[in-house]
């Protein structure tokens, strides 16, 4: 079916135009992921359809998320005992969309501590993300009517040094003793490093990254892990906007979705290696790149 | 309303760009070199004027700390040191001078793999608090942490010959499934983090509303 449709559209296009009959759609478009685009298509409509929704005013049940319930505990915990809030916004740049998850809960987490005037201090590996930063918890400051409570040196630079940047961090916890770190965005090595400084202070500890392979030593060593997608969808769950949380009810049907086409991929896969036979290989062709 | 709307519409044109790019075939070389070219050409301008920002937030916070003697100060009189001991071998022998290579490998390196090499002592606290063996989870973790690690090392071949693939079948088939189950949720979230910034629904990274 695809490579019909590339056909059509190819000789449509390189006859209907002088211009056109040097353009060849194969330099433009790969057709081989044909079915990427398909899926993505799919899911992206999923998800707006279950935006429009929202926007139309339409209500969404969202399961509790014991790390994000956990938000506001641990904000009224640093402030009653007088102690900082450390926010750890990962060790990547601008062009992980963690980093920019990590930023959007930022700005919620400011406007509780805005709430509560209950220091926030932000160390960044990145002046741009340190930039940034500085822009989110101002305007959470703003939005709860406490502009003078906002202090833009609490959103610093460190290095970008990855171990370099732990020593700091790690330094800060030792010195300040935090009442809560958060460890929200990317997360290499240096994880455990961070989270197990932050559980010898006492801490209460709430991390979320979608490194797989950091999750464990964050199990291990914080109170609550945002796993994965947790962590995309803490924005929505804390803010409660509808549209946010329209979009993630868009991520649950797709996800729904995805386990019928495993479910049905083992049921083809099954019979193949079963009956001896490749009838079913070209549903699983379809999931090739 | 220009200042909000700009970059709006910056991001919707940007993320609509590199959708595009992913879809031209790799053969297409000119499109390719433009298009890398678009989006990373900027990016180490941008960049060095950042890191002057970063710098200067970094210097404005230890100056305070050494000006209002807190606790720790003397750390802040040692980054200063090391900013200045940099910039002179940098600035003074050049970017390729022995100085500032030997400062890298016999100052920065070892320091680096100093923090690195804590992470085993960490790791070994952090296990001995997961394998305690509590609940009924704790106590799976335990055991099946236990049978990969005899299976990765010759005394579990000698104690039975099956458990090195017994371990890989643990590795591949039931780790591997949670793995990817984790995954998929990742990338659907991604796409719709992604779809939210290019249609300017989230829209939290923009900071002030000034």
């Amino acid at each position: 079916m695809p490579a019909m449709i590339y056909r059509l559209v190819n000789a449509l296009l390189t006859q209907s135009h002088p211009f056109l009959a040097t353009f060849q759609f194969s330099d433009w478009y790969e057709v081989n992921k044909t079915n990427v685009l398909i899926f993505v298509v799919i899911f992206s409509a999923l998800i707006l359809f279950f935006i429009y929704h929202a926007k139309k005013g339409k209500e969404f049940f969202v399961r509790r998320i014991a790390g994000l319930e956990a938000v506001e505990e641990a904000v009224g915990r640093a402030t009653e005992m007088g102690k900082p809030i450390l926010y750890v916004p990962g060790l990547s740049t601008l062009d992980d969309v963690a980093t920019i998850a990590a930023i959007n809960i930022l700005g919620k987490v400011a406007e509780k501590t805005a709430e509560s005037d209950t220091k926030l201090i932000v160390p960044c590996r990145d002046p741009l993300v340190m930039t940034i930063q500085q822009e989110v918890v101002k305007n959470a400051y703003i939005n709860k009517g406490r502009p003078d409570a906002f202090k833009q040196d609490n959103i610093f630079f460190i290095t970008d040094s990855q171990f370099g940047y732990v020593a700091a961090v790690d330094g800060l916890m030792v010195r300040e003793k935090p009442a809560t770190n958060f460890y929200m965005g990317m997360f290499w090595a240096e994880s455990l490093l961070l989270a197990e400084t932050g559980a010898s202070t006492g801490a209460i500890q709430i991390a979320g990254t979608d490194a797989v392979a950091q999750l464990p030593f964050f199990f291990v060593a914080c109170d609550y892990t945002l796993i994965g997608e947790e962590l995309y969808a803490a924005s929505a769950y804390l803010s409660r906007e509808p549209l946010l949380l329209g979009s993630l009810k868009g991520q649950d049907y797709s996800k729904f979705l995805l386990m019928i086409l495993i479910v049905i991929g083992v049921i083809c896969a099954t019979l193949n290696a079963t009956m001896q036979t490749d009838m079913f290989c070209w549903f699983i062709n379809l999931f090739n790149l | 309303m220009f200042k909000r709307k700009l970059p709006l519409v910056l991001t919707f044109v940007g993320g609509v760009v590199m959708i595009m790019w992913f879809f031209i075939p790799r053969s297409n070389q000119p499109a390719q070199i433009f298009f890398t070219e678009l989006t990373t050409r900027w990016m180490p301008i941008i960049g060095a004027f950042f890191l002057l920002i970063g710098l200067a937030s970094l210097l404005k916070l230890h100056y305070a700390k050494i000006a209002h003697q807190r606790e720790g100060w003397g750390y802040s009189v040692i980054t200063f040191a090391g900013i200045a001991f940099m910039c002179i071998v940098g600035f003074g022998w050049g970017a390729k001078g022995v100085p500032l290579a030997k400062a890298y490998e016999s100052v920065f390196i070892p320091l680096d793999s100093t923090m690195f090499s804590i992470l085993a002592f960490y790791m070994a606290s952090a296990a001995f608090r997961a394998f305690r063996a509590r609940t009924i989870v704790a106590t799976i973790l335990l055991v099946t942490a236990f049978i990969v690690m005899l299976g990765r090392v010759s005394f579990g071949t000698s104690i039975w010959d099956g458990l090195p693939s017994f371990t890989e079948w643990i590795m591949t088939v039931p780790n591997m499934a949670q793995k990817r189950g984790i995954l998929l949720g990742i990338c659907l979230g991604m796409l719709a983090t992604s779809l939210k910034i290019i249609f300017g629904i989230e829209r939290s990274y923009l900071g002030s509303k000034e």
